[in-house]
């Protein structure tokens, strides 16, 4: 299928779309890569009057690092792929690294933007659940003011977060890699690059464990707990697989999803020990 | 505000946009909602990218945009203009199969075709940035894809095997320029 027909801005500066999002509001969706919102235009889920093109917007494609606040900052435009492929990720931000072979496919990765991921809000989307658990943040920017939102605070259901209409994901910003913490990543989906069923990420250190599951809730979950291990982490994992309120769908029944919980979860934690 | 709403194209009109396509410059026009793999095949006429499911999991459209292999079908037309795209017909310039293709050829890694095109541009790509793949990391670049013909053994065979002897020139001319 073909999208329905829309009106279309290249924003040569960041400004430009600003203005673009305050003056069309709900009206108008930002592209920036496009793997998501590509496939929705086209099946024509939606139907927005006005496209936004950041792609090629030059101030929004810088990754860097801050050290002073101790955080990974990918900007707005920035693929995946330019994150994934860079040499010193596996240092920088470990769980990152992990994630990223299981986002979709490196076809999709070149082209997709971290960022879109974030804003796009699929509950079983890998990033939204690193970010969710590494306690990232969302920097987000109007034509009137900016403001930065804790990933917890952001994300608000399935596909909804805290954006406004007029907002843009200016960046989004990993916590880097801290001493004493050991990270693991884990999913599990009917085949490679597919979305996961259910995912999970744990973030060990020497007196506590955090762990954030995805795919299962209508958002990312993150729980804290003190250095559990045998029969009471397998207790606190069995607690949140039904605190997730799982559902059954076409494929996958609520039981296999609590199940998945427990399992994958074990493993990450035990993993990253 | 003026500024930015000079820049917008609307819906209806036709624009005209320029890329390079396989080292020609081409230009051709089209609608903000026209996708790439459509413009490619109708205005350019550049029909050897396939087109399959249209939300970029199947994998048969994939070209070259500034290089990267990416999903012509989750791309507008007017998002190339000014870009380098690379399809399939760049793979064998002078109307003789590139090595990849060649390698396709003696695995049998292809039966109906319909997928190939796309597959080639990935590999194409992907052998550029790991030259000296595992099985499975060709199969995991491969998950991009969907044949459904070979059960894709041939396909990591063929690209398994032009990267090995990619390798091997490699190794002889660095030894006679010792």
């Amino acid at each position: 299928m073909k999208p329905v027909a829309f009106d279309y801005l290249r924003a040569p500066t960041t400004q430009d779309a600003l203005d673009a999002l305050a003056q069309y509001g709900e009206d108008a969706r930002v592209l920036a890569g496009g793997q998501s919102l590509m496939a929705v235009l086209n099946m024509r889920l939606a139907q927005p009057k006005m496209l936004v093109d950041i792609s090629r917007t030059a101030e929004l494609s810088a990754v860097r690092i801050d050290e002073k606040a101790g955080r990974l900052v990918v900007s707005a435009a920035a693929t995946q792929g330019s994150v994934e492929w860079r040499a010193t990720l596996a240092e920088e931000v470990p769980l990152l690294a992990m994630a990223f072979p299981h986002i979709s496919h490196f076809q999709i990765r070149n082209r997709g933007t971290v960022c879109g991921s974030i804003a796009h809000a699929d509950p079983s989307a890998e990033l939204p659940l690193v970010l969710s658990a590494l306690g990232g943040d969302v920097m987000l920017r109007s034509k009137k003011k900016r403001r930065t939102l804790a990933a917890q605070d952001f994300f608000q259901g399935m596909l909804m977060t805290a954006r406004q209409p007029d907002e843009l994901v200016e960046a989004v910003r990993f916590p880097l890699r801290k001493a004493g913490e050991r990270y693991a990543f884990s999913e599990f989906s009917a085949r490679h690059g597919d979305f996961a069923i259910v995912a999970c990420a744990a973030v060990v250190s020497d007196d506590a464990i955090r762990i954030a599951v995805g795919g299962v809730a209508d958002r990312p979950v993150v729980e804290s707990w003190p250095r559990l291990a045998g029969d009471d982490l397998r207790g606190a994992l069995n607690d949140l697989s039904w605190k997730l309120n799982a559902q059954d769908d076409a494929h996958i029944s609520a039981k296999y999803r609590r199940n998945l919980v427990r399992q994958l979860g074990w493993r990450v934690i035990e993993e990253a020990k | 505000m003026s500024d930015m709403s000079a820049n917008i194209m609307r819906r209806d009109e036709r624009q005209r946009i320029a890329l390079t396509l396989n080292g020609r410059e081409r230009s051709g026009h089209c609608e903000p909602r026209e996708l790439l793999s459509d413009f490619i095949r109708h205005e350019l006429g550049a029909t050897g990218t396939h087109v399959g499911c249209e939300h970029g999991v199947c994998g048969a459209c994939t070209v070259h945009v500034d290089g990267v292999a990416a999903r012509a079908c989750l791309m507008l037309a007017v998002q190339a203009d000014g870009r380098r795209i690379d399809t399939v017909e760049g793979l064998a310039p002078e109307q003789t199969l590139g090595d990849l293709q060649q390698a396709f050829q003696r695995h049998h890694a292809l039966q109906c075709g319909f997928c190939t095109a796309g597959i080639l541009m990935s590999c194409a790509d992907y052998l550029q940035r790991v030259p000296n793949p595992t099985e499975e990391q060709v199969r995991e670049m491969l998950s991009g894809h969907i044949c459904r013909c070979t059960g894709y053994t041939p396909i990591v065979a063929a690209v398994l095997d032009v990267a090995a002897r990619r390798r091997t020139q490699a190794d002889t001319s660095e030894v006679e320029h010792a």
